[in-house]
């Protein structure tokens, strides 16, 4: 078993800074979402540890072995390209028997028809085959052996793909956005067998994705990445509920969180246009206060807003309302009942449990909070 | 749109009628063809006069063999330089790249007949005059082939060749493994043009070949035109249709081929 360790990695193309320094460790068998806008440089960071881009500077291990100047083919890493890659000449047997090929026949037990008569070549090329069927097997792929990809569909191009990269048994797996040309139904389904081939396999993969959602269903843990810097690792769970910088809490989460300038008084309370939100805070200066769209809910005190629009989502509502000091939007998702009393133009009281309050300096990073006096019974 | 297939028609008419009047002379008696009134069809069948005219009197069998070692010599030898000459130059990063390609694309405004006498000079200091090398050679490294294959590769997406390097495949791997088999229509189309010219090609047989040892199909029905048939046009079209007819079974096959390259292509992967 083998992880995947980068430290200090850097990348510039002409003026851009694409990567600053980064760093990030993937334990063997882990699996770890890296997530970013576009443009953020994870499909660089992943193609320099898969060997096709080189860094400027940096360490690249995998396993015990260092491979930062090792060619792709040295590294022992299977990646899946967001436009899969297959070779278009060649059938779907063929394609997925291509890194077995090329790593056990000798060139020469590699010609098209005298290869085979080579000694040791037959049984060799049984054995690939009868791999080739293994690993085609549970992505139902079977039936689609003789085809080329295209005559095969996006999602059985994504599986071949997959069956590709797994068939060699790789010291860990490389994916970059493989469900992006996929539609939303089939994304939501590949996503689970994605999880379910990785719990197989149980190789360390790093998964390259603009979309929050997969990182947050499929991970073990999520690194957000923004601007050539990794912002965040940590689980799922906590890269929600605990965001460690401003711009992750604002990239992670739909709705966006909702933001709203806070200051501190001599106290140390935190107040948000003058009012004291129930917060202390040892920092000082102009803070940010995010609160995530299920923590605010209507009461009988706290921030002023205006109800501004609703919708109905089935299994529960959204509420957009203007804070009406600073007229700062914020978007609070109810329970489908509380539309009752709820009407556009409405003026009402927004309160929230302080334990979910998220405070952040100026510089864009967490800063510890605690509970004041609360505004409202939570 | 209705006009379109008379007016094609006619046009393909007129391209043929040469070849269909080289077939039709090849088929009739001399007193037929020197007659004043004009007739495609032959009244009195020669065929086995004219015919057997050629091949008793020239090594005809000869003349395609040697027609076909030479072509194929040349498509051979252009294929193993330009394709990988074209790969480096579509796909890998290399100090000087664009200095080589600019040198291809100068080497395209260079006329085949211009080197054509330091050629001769070389051949012949090296003693290779009348000899396959001396066919062949000069034709070896095609830069029209490298600057086809360069701008086609060039549309090859660069993930196919990652792909191919983390599945282990080396530089040389991806050449003829990856990229020459998704180049089929670009192959195909180059050597049609490769094939047709070289085969018809008389300037440069002419200057290095004397006699019929190395003699090429083209070269051949010229030295039958002045040594063996003088007026006798019956054989000399029967000669040259000999001669061209392994070019028009290999172009109509080859047609097909690439059409079906097209097709096969078309779809992405």
């Amino acid at each position: 078993m083998a992880g995947i360790t980068i430290s200090g990695l850097t990348k510039r193309f002409g003026v851009t800074q694409v990567l600053r320094g980064v760093s990030l460790a993937v334990a063997p068998g882990e699996f770890v979402a890296l997530v970013g806008p576009s443009g953020c440089g994870k499909t660089t960071l992943m193609r320099i540890i898969a060997g096709i881009e080189t860094a400027d500077a940096g360490e690249v291990v995998i396993g015990e072995r260092a491979v930062t100047r090792l060619r792709p083919a040295k590294r022992d890493i299977a990646m899946v390209f967001q436009s899969y890659a297959l070779y278009p000449h060649l059938t779907v047997r063929e394609n997925i028997a291509v890194p077995l090929a090329m790593r056990r026949l000798s060139a020469w037990q590699r010609l098209p028809l005298l290869g085979g008569l080579l000694p040791g070549a037959r049984a060799r090329r049984a054995a690939i085959a009868e791999e080739v069927v293994r690993a085609a097997a549970p992505l139902g792929l079977e039936p689609l052996l003789d085809r080329r990809p295209g005559q095969l569909s996006g999602g059985q191009r994504q599986r071949v793909a997959l069956a590709r990269a797994i068939i060699r048994r790789p010291a860990a797996f490389l994916m970059d956005e493989p469900l992006s040309n996929l539609d939303a139904a089939l994304r939501v389904q590949t996503r689970r067998e994605i999880v379910e081939i990785h719990r197989a396999v149980g190789v360390a993969t790093l998964y390259v994705t603009h979309d929050q959602a997969e990182a947050l269903t499929m991970a073990d843990k999520v690194a957000v990445m923004m601007g050539g810097e990794l912002l965040q690792v940590a689980p799922p769970e906590a890269i929600y509920a605990e965001p460690a910088d401003l711009r992750v809490a604002g990239f992670i989460g739909s709705p966006r969180i909702n933001t709203l300038a806070a200051a501190v008084d001599a106290a140390g309370r935190v107040t948000v246009a003058g009012l004291p939100v129930g917060l202390r805070t040892e920092a000082r200066g102009a803070l940010t206060l995010a609160l995530r769209p299920e923590a605010l809910r209507p009461a009988a005190e706290g921030l002023p807003a205006i109800a501004e629009h609703l919708e109905f989502l089935g299994d529960g509502l959204l509420l957009h309302a203007r804070h009406t000091p600073d007229g700062a939007p914020l978007i609070l998702r109810l329970e489908p009942e509380a539309r009752e009393g709820l009407r556009p133009g409405a003026a009402l009281r927004l309160g929230f449990a302080p334990s979910r309050a998220l405070l952040f300096g100026a510089d864009g990073r967490r800063v510890a909070a605690r509970a004041d006096a609360p505004l409202v019974a939570a | 749109m209705r006009a379109r297939l008379p007016i094609l028609g006619l046009l393909g008419a007129l391209v043929l009628m040469p070849y269909l009047w080289m077939v039709a002379a090849s088929l009739k008696p001399a007193s037929e063809i020197f007659r004043a009134s004009l007739s495609l069809w032959p009244e009195h069948l020669a065929i086995a006069e004219n015919y057997g005219r050629v091949l008793s009197r020239v090594p005809v069998l000869l003349y395609l063999w040697n027609g076909i070692v030479v072509c194929g010599g040349i498509l051979l030898f252009q294929l193993l330089f330009a394709v990988p000459a074209g790969y480096a130059l579509a796909k890998l990063r290399f100090p000087g790249r664009s200095l080589a390609f600019g040198a291809v694309m100068l080497g395209l405004l260079v006329p085949p007949h211009v080197p054509a006498l330091p050629l001769y000079v070389a051949a012949s200091g090296l003693g290779l005059l009348d000899s396959y090398t001396a066919l062949i050679a000069p034709f070896a490294i095609s830069v029209f082939a490298i600057f086809l294959f360069r701008q086609f590769f060039s549309a090859l997406p660069d993930d196919l060749l990652h792909a191919a390097r983390l599945d282990g495949m080396g530089e040389w791997a991806i050449v003829w493994r990856v990229v020459l088999p998704n180049a089929w229509p670009a192959a195909t189309a180059f050597a049609i043009f490769s094939v047709v010219s070289h085969w018809n090609d008389l300037f440069w047989p002419l200057i290095v070949v004397q006699g019929h040892a190395h003699a090429t199909p083209a070269l051949g029905v010229l030295q039958f035109r002045s040594e063996e048939a003088g007026d006798d046009f019956g054989a000399m079209m029967a000669a040259a249709v000999l001669m061209t007819l392994p070019l028009v079974l290999a172009f109509l096959l080859a047609q097909r081929r690439f059409v079906e390259g097209i097709a096969t292509t078309g779809l992405k992967g």
